[in-house]
């Protein structure tokens, strides 16, 4: 080796440690789903034979079915209304470009630096009085307008070509088909980062939904997964083994777009 | 998130679209109407987000204000006397203390290792030589995807009294008996700050690769031909280009930690006795279990406010300066 090959080792060295420590855990949650709780506090880092146990225990507890579905209604339904509500947004801000809407734009930042501990309490007290405890909505709705998301479209849309609009306009199309019909599919891998960001936030949501949905019937895999520790005595395998359902389909949904995830955060940073 | 690290690199300067749109229309100054009519689409466009944000974030800030100057149990709430009664009594509030106490600590330790680690790993990523990047990244990045309370819990099962991290250290013969992880204060909150540090690095990470994309290349060819060596260039020439993102990734990161929730619930369950509690925690016990006290809850949300705004503020100071 080089002398300048031989600078790169501990560069190497650091990066695999840390790769080790980042993917550890995650061995360990899918080697003890597949184990029963003694194999486990044994610290047995093998796969074993108890997933169809560790399977049919959960199921007998809990009604994982039920759970799943309340997660994946409130994550997609999150990011469908996320993303018109805050593409709609940003591109407005960017594209019809105006003082006023700046200081609107500036005013609605200021909500990022709210934390939602502080708006907690009067959130649970505005929908009791609606009616709407234990529903699904009140778990959307408050997370489908983010200065965040709207940031993102913003700062993405300074890319976007403004000739391709004056065309689309002398060609008569309507303003809203234009950013139907032309802005959404060239901003592809936009639209995948905001996606992959607002499904992971929503599904993994814990705090919000524990507040607003008191009924079991309704209560999201997170909620379920920490329910299972409540008791005395934790089943680790059966805890392991939800714990994993619970993270595969936010690790899919990246694994998928990840591509896209990473460009569109480049793109929106440049 | 990713979106408020845009706002460094777009600035508030303005930009090419204020010109006013050519004239299409047969008859004179009509264009005058056009852009009018467009100005009123851009609001048009932007009336759901903005009401949306108004109704389910500001209104409640001012609500949650309001019954922080208010007392009593349930719905039957009357306005407190003293007014900032609640706030005097979080300053003899023991338990408060201590969970301010614990989210200040996770903060001051957790935050500055995690950002370090986060830009060193985003560098190394960086190198153009590298070889198998994509793996490398996705390997660092998936604790990314994982939920709160999932980590938790794994880290839970691992640091558990009969669990893989004692069995790892005795047979290493590091130590003789088991440690009670989660049942002393100290090692309680230390299980915690790993625990941030393995969640959230590669989440910074993908900022700072983000980030430096940006930076200047010929700057890196520079210092090497001057003979700096990689740790030099790193500190002098990519540190210094990285600064808005630093600000950016510090604020969103101190932001995060002082609304930390999922940890302090479920991988300590606060304890032993609020020795690991967060103030969210806190919040959320007082607010919403046995005996619901939400104008002194409110109270506590506002401290939590307040310490955000005012950390956030000092950030934007200190990044803010140029050379």
């Amino acid at each position: 080796m080089t002398k300048y090959a031989w600078r790169r080792v501990p560069g190497y060295v650091f990066l695999s440690v840390f790769a080790l420590f980042s993917i550890f855990p995650l061995y360990f949650m899918l080697v003890s789903a597949t184990n029963s709780t003694q194999d486990v506090l044994a610290s047995r880092l093998t796969p074993g034979g108890h997933l169809f146990d560790n399977m049919t225990a959960l199921m007998k507890q809990q009604d994982i079915g039920a759970a799943m579905t309340s997660s994946a209604l409130i994550a997609i339904g999150t990011t469908v209304l996320a993303l018109i509500v805050c593409a709609v947004a940003g591109y407005g801000f960017e594209i019809y470009h105006s003082r006023g809407k700046d200081i609107v734009m500036a005013i609605l930042m200021l909500a990022m630096m709210i934390p939602f501990a502080a708006i907690m309490i009067p959130l649970f007290r505005m929908f009791a009085q609606l009616g709407m405890v234990n529903s699904l909505f009140a778990v959307i709705i408050p997370a489908i307008s983010t200065p965040l998301l709207i940031l993102l479209f913003r700062q993405a849309s300074r890319s976007f070509p403004y000739e391709i609009i004056e065309a689309a306009r002398i060609d008569g199309l309507k303003e809203l088909s234009i950013f139907a019909r032309i802005y959404v599919p060239t901003m592809k891998s936009t639209f995948a980062a905001a996606a992959v960001i607002t499904f992971m936030t929503s599904w993994n949501n814990f705090l919000w939904p524990r507040v607003i949905l008191l009924d079991n019937a309704v209560q999201t895999m997170p909620m379920l997964i920490a329910n299972l520790t409540a008791g005395y005595v934790t089943d680790y395998g059966v805890l392991m083994l939800a714990v994993l359902l619970t993270s595969l389909p936010t690790i899919l949904v990246f694994l998928i777009l990840q591509r896209a995830f990473a460009q569109g955060i480049t793109g929106a940073i440049k | 998130m990713a979106t408020q690290a845009i706002v460094t690199s777009g600035g508030t300067g303005r930009r090419r679209r204020s010109s006013p749109p050519p004239d299409f229309s047969p008859r004179r100054g009509a264009w005058l109407d056009t852009a009018r009519r467009r100005n009123l689409t851009g609001w048009g466009f932007l009336i759901p987000a903005a009401l949306l944000i108004t109704l389910l974030s500001f209104v409640p800030m001012i609500q949650a204000f309001i019954l922080s100057l208010q007392t009593g149990r349930g719905s039957r709430l009357n306005w407190a006397d003293p007014l900032w009664m609640n706030f005097e009594r979080l300053l003899h509030d023991e338990i408060f203390k201590l969970t301010m106490f614990n989210t200040v600590f996770y903060l001051v330790i957790q935050v500055p290792i995690m950002l370090i680690l986060a830009m060193v790993l985003a560098n190394l990523l960086n190198d153009p030589k590298l070889r198998y990047k994509a793996v490398w990244r996705t390997m660092i990045f998936l604790p990314c995807a994982v939920s709160l309370v999932s980590y938790s819990l794994v880290f839970r099962t691992m640091f558990a009294t009969d669990g893989l991290v004692n069995d790892a250290l005795m047979g290493l013969g590091l130590m003789h008996d088991p440690l009670n992880w989660l049942g002393e204060p100290w090692t309680a909150r230390f299980v915690i700050v790993i625990g941030l540090i393995w969640r959230w690095t590669g989440y910074n990470m993908i900022f700072f690769l983000a980030a430096l994309q940006n930076v200047d290349h010929s700057t890196l060819e520079a210092a090497r031909i001057d003979g700096a060596g990689s740790f030099k260039t790193f500190w002098y020439v990519t540190v210094p280009q990285l600064r808005p993102m630093i600000v950016l990734t510090a604020i969103m990161s101190i932001n995060g930690t002082l609304q930390l929730f999922d940890e302090s619930w479920s991988l300590t369950k606060g304890g032993p006795s609020y020795n690991s509690m967060s103030m969210s925690h806190y919040l959320y016990e007082l607010a919403f279990l046995k005996n619901p006290n939400v104008g002194y809850g409110s109270a506590i949300s506002y401290v939590i406010l307040i310490m955000v705004a005012v950390l956030a503020l000092i950030q934007l100071k200190v990044g803010d300066k140029r050379d």
